[in-house]
């Protein structure tokens, strides 16, 4: 198939960048949206020019590292995947894809499609962890039982990826699914009770003072989430939120 | 250096590790302050290890390539993790984990290393937890359990297709809380180009800032290498784009012997290749072998219909089809270990027997589990007698829990819904067995070099069991590099803080800045991944999973041909002093070029088949691996000398004291 | 307090709630006037006269809204300036959240300049009435006036208001639950009151006005 790419082109963070456009011909259905970029990429070498710069890793749809805004959507149009794992079979010969990088004040571009997102990272440094020493002598695995709704609902939290398609998604750049699901993991956990108050205190801290936005409630975040993380998770946080505030 | 000392400590198996806690040197508190040590990689093992060296004390930092730590490969692992627990109650024990183990590695694994990673896995579970990873549970509130392959035990604890992920976070988790303290220094988008040898000792590295293409000199007292595996030798495997044997092979290079390269996994559950453009493979979890059956027709013909599409898979009775793992292996059947999977798949395979377009596909059909367990749900509902097609929908939903996420990857791969046809599925590249020599300790044979997880060689023979890497990268990095390294540390605890100022910091910073520029100057014909791909065919096709001595001899000249042509013709656009995603890839795949041939030298010297490393000449009348314990019962540990296919081999012989050594059989 | 997003959040959640709650009060006093003019001007004159209502309810109902409206345009400006110097060329349309949720400034804005008219219409001219002119006390006078009021201009004006009133409670109404962490197995069914209530109230408002347009005094 042929398809026609329209794709942000920034040097650095200094610079300012443009869309290119690239056309693209002997498309296999089979590729996957970043092997069609391979291709693309490919043939940028082979005219000695350089090659589109995205982030992307496993592959595989688990590590989080890809991004971009593919004709409007984080990830691209199709549900519950990420752009790696989104395959040319989802677009039509002859289409028009635009491919932006995820875009929030807090996620600036390091080059073409490629934004620093450590922004998460300081989130989670504030607080996303329980605080436990590796001693090889910490209580038995099954000493406390943990009742499947609740352990079940707490993996489901975790299974974040951390890709930042919900702040790229969101209206206001708000990182509250991506700040809640963590605080919700360890809420939901008896291990992570302990610590319930100042973590989300703090990373909610954090997270305001990297400059996300304020969540409206306007859902895109959970329907742009490859992962499918619950805005449950949100009404959670603000619940912790508020009686860790009102206990200080 | 004539002999490998292993630093294997004296005394009865059970008590090695007990007796060589108590025996080592250890830092006092107010020492470990004045300690830097440098990790690089931050998957299960390095992140587990940076985490539990800064909570003792030391100053850590971590590099990885990657925009964080938490993206390491280490998080794709979908299947388990292995704990000698036994809650399951069914007769599972440490000594039968460490058994397991050495079987299943062919007895190619050094019997004390791998006792210490069955006894110190039922913490690893207990630390797990206590750190919030939410393992799968029983509706009791207890943790539960499924079996994977090449054991008669359910010791595997999991979180869903994605427990990989979940022990990543947990380790990722503890170290965000030594970052927040301080003790930790986190360089992400940061690649080591070289290691700094002062005195002997490794005392630094030179890393590539990647964003800015900065190169920077960082000084430690101790180096660890938690770099994992070289599976992207192949270029089609199912590790990440990123992964490479850079800092493995810069050390080896420095003086760090390599072992057993050419012991390299090929699992067999994989999503098969569907053309040219593909640039990794996907895997299917070990853990559908639970419930998966593996099955090619029985006559040619229908295979043949298949392939052309005139017939579904769907439509051939059970009696034209071959359940070949079930007939070979009556005792393990579908759930035999991983070699033995993949070779019985290729059999069939090169026998005309494949089942896709490329005639290289077998079936995991879930028919049967879905159900049985269809069955059983009705059967506990009340629904004595229930059509098929209820039991199938109960069936089908049973599986789903069990395994959503992987049907559901595999449907958008592939674009067929595996809960109405069987899957299609062939082997591919997973994980190194082969890696750094490393010793009782984990140093490599580099005095304060360190070496991991899957970077390292020593746990898993020449064959790793499922559920077992994720079970050794954090054996090593929480519970064993943490206490070993400080025997080598108690002597540096006077030298103070190590200059990056140094003429070997200056040197090496120098060499790598000439290797940089030799890339750069190549006249531009070819791209990167135009080797990479011709690297990964040679090897797949002379060094995969059955390898020949000619073919072996063709593919170290081939290789060493490709790797001239490729400093002379690559292109690498862009520019050295910058973020060039190229010049990444360009020399990772550089050092992939000399690691290929090691690998293809280490392969044609070991004239006997066991585990992942299949010779056609040794074989038995059914084809099983023929191995030869008189001649090859050693670690190879190869020695750099300037040329790969030049290393010097040293042998490490492998005692086993505890374990009579058998014909490995799972029939 | 006002340094963190969430409580700020949380004090946009509970003003609004209050003004929701205040609507059913005002959309309750409204329903009289449709059914008895006696009732409708006795309550209206309570309100009017009440030192309780007059003194401590009122100023806190402006100091309501004034808060929700402030801590709105602070909030719509952060969000403007997180989302960052450059915007998307192409838009996500609409598919992943609804018209109502990402628009709430201009509904809120359209109610806001509406509760101009509304003060103007009547606080201003009872204010006038009151104090300017200082007129003798007349418990009969509300019923009138408001029919009056009525004309095409102010019917329609005001109809379009509430719809827009509507717009902005479908949303906002269930979404302050949300931020005030209200998730529970009631959930479901609180979200469903919250349109019902976000349709219904606004609807009501609207039918009063348009019963009186409809039926003037003769």
């Amino acid at each position: 198939m042929k398809i026609h790419l329209n794709v942000w082109r920034q040097k650095n963070a200094q610079t300012n960048g443009k869309f290119e456009t690239y056309d693209l011909d002997n498309i296999s259905e089979d590729m996957s949206f970043l092997e069609m970029l391979d291709v693309l990429n490919e043939g940028l070498i082979n005219d000695g020019k350089e090659p589109v710069v995205f982030d992307h890793d496993c592959r595989e749809g688990i590590c989080g590292t890809c991004s971009m805004v593919i004709n409007g959507k984080p990830h691209g149009p199709q549900k519950l995947t990420t752009t790696c794992q989104l395959h040319m079979r989802s677009f039509k010969d002859g289409d028009h894809i635009t491919i932006e990088p995820f875009r929030a004040g807090a996620f600036p571009v390091i080059k073409d499609l490629m934004v620093d997102r450590s922004a998460f990272d300081r989130i989670q440094q504030a607080g996303g962890y329980i605080s436990v020493n590796t001693s090889g002598r910490p209580v038995d695995a099954n000493a406390i039982p943990i009742e499947k709704d609740k352990a079940d609902a707490s993996f489901n939290a975790a299974t974040c990826i951390g890709c930042g398609a919900c702040v790229a998604a969101c209206k206001n750049a708000s990182a509250m699914l991506f700040t809640s699901a963590k605080v919700s993991q360890y809420a939901l956990l008896p291990q992570g009770r302990v610590e319930a108050t100042t973590r989300v205190l703090n990373m909610v801290k954090q997270m305001d003072l990297e400059g996300f936005g304020n969540c409206t409630n306007t859902g895109a975040c959970e329907i742009e989430c490859p992962k499918g993380i619950s805005l449950e998770n949100i009404a959670r946080m603000n619940r912790e939120y508020l009686s860790a505030s009102i206990k200080g | 250096m004539a002999k490998l000392e292993s630093k294997v400590p004296n005394g009865p198996l059970a008590e090695k590790w007990s007796k060589h806690k108590n025996d080592i040197r250890l830092v006092n508190p107010a020492n470990k302050r004045n300690i830097d040590i440098i990790v690089i990689g931050t998957g299960l093992a390095g992140a587990s290890a940076s985490a539990s060296l800064a909570e003792l004390g030391y100053n850590v930092k971590t590099f990885c390539y990657q925009d964080s730590p938490r993206r390491a490969h280490s998080i794709a692992a979908q299947g388990g993790v292995n704990a000698a627990k036994n809650y399951q109650g069914d007769g599972d024990s440490v000594y039968r984990l460490f058994y397991d183990t050495i079987k299943g590695g062919d007895y190619r694994s050094r019997e004390a290393n791998v006792h210490r990673l069955a006894e110190v896995s039922t913490n690893i579970i207990d630390q797990c937890v206590a750190q919030g990873v939410p393992f799968a549970r029983e509706y009791g509130g207890l943790l539960d359990n499924r079996s994977f392959g090449g054991v008669q035990v359910s010791r595997t604890f999991y979180a869903k297709g994605q427990t990989g992920q979940q022990l990543l976070l947990g380790a990722y988790s503890a170290m965000n809380r030594q970052i927040q303290r301080g003790k930790i220094k986190s360089y992400t988008r940061h690649e080591m180009l070289d290691l700094v040898l002062v005195d002997g000792k490794a005392r630094g590295i030179i890393a590539r800032n990647l964003v800015t293409g900065e190169l920077e000199r960082h000084s430690a007292h101790a180096v660890v290498l938690a770099t994992g595996g070289y599976g992207n030798v192949f270029y089609l495997s199912t590790y990440c784009m990123g992964a490479n044997v850079m800092a493995a092979w810069r050390a080896h290079r420095r003086g760090a012997h390599f072992a057993n390269p050419c012991f390299t996994q090929i699992h067999p559950t994989c999503i098969p290749v569907s053309g040219d453009h593909q640039s990794k493979l996907t895997l299917m979890s070990e853990s559908l072998r639970n419930d998966g059956r593996i099955w090619v027709p029985k006559k040619l013909e229908d295979a043949k219909a298949i392939r052309e599409g005139k017939l579904k898979p769907t439509d051939l009775a059970e009696e034209d089809r071959d359940y070949y793992l079930e007939r070979r292996y009556p005792a393990f059947g579908n759930l035999v270990p991983r070699d033995v999977a993949s070779r019985a798949a290729k059999e069939r395979c090169d026998a005309g027997f494949g089942v896709n377009k490329t005639g290289e596909a077998v079936y995991l059909d879930f028919d049967s589990a879905i159900m049985r367990y269809g069955r059983e749900k009705a059967n506990t509902m009340g629904l004595k007698d229930a059509d098929d097609k209820k039991v199938r929908v109960l069936g089908e939903e049973i599986v789903e829990a069990k395994y959503g996420n992987l049907f559901q990857m595999y449907e958008k791969i592939v674009n067929e819904n595996p809960y109405k046809t069987p899957m299609k599925i062939y082997p591919a590249v997973h994980y190194a067995m082969g890696g750094l020599w490393v010793d009782y300790n984990l140093m490599t044979s580099i005095p304060g070099c360190y070496a991991a997880g899957e970077a390292n060689f020593s746990d898993h023979g020449a064959n790793r069991l499922g559920a077992s890497a994720l079970m050794q990268g954090l054996a090593d990095g929480y519970f064993v590099l943490p206490y070993t390294i400080g025997d080598y540390l108690a002597d540096d605890i006077q030298t103070g803080s190590i200059s990056t100022d140094l003429p070997e910091f200056e040197a090496a910073e120098e060499a790598v800045k000439e290797r940089l520029e030799k890339l750069m100057s190549g006249s531009g014909k070819h791209s990167v991944d135009y080797y990479h791909k011709k690297l990964g065919k040679i090897m797949w096709n002379k060094c995969g999973m059955s390898r020949n001595e000619q073919g072996l001899k063709e593919a170290i000249k081939e290789i060493a041909e490709l790797r001239e042509d490729f400093y002379k013709n690559v292109r690498i656009p862009g520019e050295l002093n910058a973020m060039n995603s190229e010049l990444e890839k360009a020399h990772r795949v550089a050092d992939f070029l000399e690691l290929g041939e090691l690998f293809a030298v280490d392969a044609l010297n070991r004239n006997e088949s066991c585990g992942g490393h299949f010779r056609e000449e040794y074989q038995t009348e059914e084809g099983e691996a023929l191995r030869d314990d008189e001649n090859y019962r050693y670690v190879a540990a190869w020695e750099y000398t300037g040329v790969p296919s030049e290393a010097k081999l040293h042998k490490e012989e492998l005692v086993y004291e505890n374990i009579e050594l058998k014909t490995r059989s799972y029939k | 307090m006002f340094s963190s997003s969430l409580l700020r959040k949380v004090v946009m959640a509970l003003s609004g709630l209050f003004l929701i709650s205040f609507l059913a009060l005002h959309l309750a006093i409204n329903l009289a006037s449709i059914f008895s003019e006696e009732l409708y001007n006795t309550w209206s004159h309570f309100m009017g006269y009440n030192p309780v209502v007059q003194f401590v309810l009122q100023p806190i109902l402006v100091a309501g809204v004034i808060l929700h409206f402030v801590m709105g345009f602070v909030l719509e400006a952060q969000n403007r300036k997180a989302r960052g110097p450059v915007g998307y060329k192409v838009g996500s349309k609409g598919t992943n959240s609804s018209w109502l949720s990402r628009n709430m400034l201009l509904s809120g804005g359209v109610v806001l300049a509406f509760i101009g008219l509304h003060m103007y219409d009547f606080w201003l001219h009872e204010m006038i009435y009151k104090y300017v002119e200082s007129n003798p006390i007349d418990t009969t006078r509300y019923y009138g006036f408001t029919v009056e009021l009525f004309d095409l201009t102010r019917t329609v004006i005001y109809s379009v208001a509430f719809v827009l009133l509507g717009m902005h409670l479908y949303h906002g109404f269930a979404s302050s639950m949300q931020t005030i962490g209200f998730d529970n197995k009631y959930g479901k069914a609180i979200q469903a009151f919250a349109k019902a209530y976000a349709v219904v109230v606004p609807a009501g408002f609207i039918f009063i006005a348009v019963y009186h347009f409809l039926n003037p005094i003769q």
